[in-house]
């Protein structure tokens, strides 16, 4: 487990309001399916980009880039590639 | 004659109220337009109840847009309008009106709702396919 992931799975816990203890989540579960609202969705993302430093652009607004823990690192580590470059 | 698409979504307004606590400026800029944000002021404060409902409204108009997984959708690009009778309005912009375009569905309407802890909206479009 990486570093990414449980810091992931902490913003989980804080933000998501999930129906579920997110420490126990498979990485690639659906967080929409384990409660994840819309609205909470909304605070993940923000939550997201405070921790890691990094800003989602409009075209990675999409379901699928928050659907999972897999999905919100993938789109962590690609950010924080893309800023470094 | 097409069919009829509807969205319906309920929103926590304590939900909103935490997000304008944690990220406040920064939470109003993601999500909502200049519009919404002035409109959205009772005496010069921003009233959580009636983001909650414009935010309801947003995701309303998502579920009759059906976008894929993959499919971006920014939340300004729905914005909710108070037209001078009072009641609301939705305008599409970018990758919200090219999803209503190329599905063939007609104008939305919307209509919002806030009481106590909740705000709720329904959104529905004819046409496009079922």
């Amino acid at each position: 487990m990486t570093d990414v992931t449980e810091r992931i799975r902490m913003l989980l816990r804080d933000h998501a309001r999930l129906a579920v203890d997110p420490a126990g989540l498979d990485p690639h579960a659906d967080l929409y399916q384990a409660g994840m609202t819309s609205h909470a969705s909304v605070n993940l993302m923000l939550a997201v980009e405070d921790a890691f430093d990094v800003e989602f652009p409009d075209e990675m607004l999409t379901r699928s880039s928050f659907e999972s823990i897999a999905a919100i690192e993938a789109a962590v580590t690609h950010l924080s590639t893309e800023e470094a470059a | 004659m097409g069919s009829l698409r509807v969205g319906i979504d309920l929103v926590p307004v304590g939900e909103v109220e935490d997000s304008l606590h944690t990220h406040g400026d920064r939470y109003l800029r993601r999500i909502y337009t200049p519009r919404e944000v002035e409109e959205s002021r009772r005496r010069g404060d921003v009233c959580p109840e009636r983001l909650a409902a414009r935010f309801a409204a947003k995701e309303a108009v998502m579920k009759v847009l059906r976008p894929s997984a993959g499919e971006a959708l920014p939340w300004r690009a729905i914005e909710v309008r108070r037209a001078p009778g009072g009641w609301t309005e939705v305008g599409l912009s970018g990758g919200a009106a090219a999803a209503a375009a190329r599905q063939g569905l007609g104008p939305m309407s919307v209509s919002l709702s806030h009481a106590g802890a909740y705000a709720a909206a329904v959104a529905v479009s004819a046409g496009g396919a079922s």
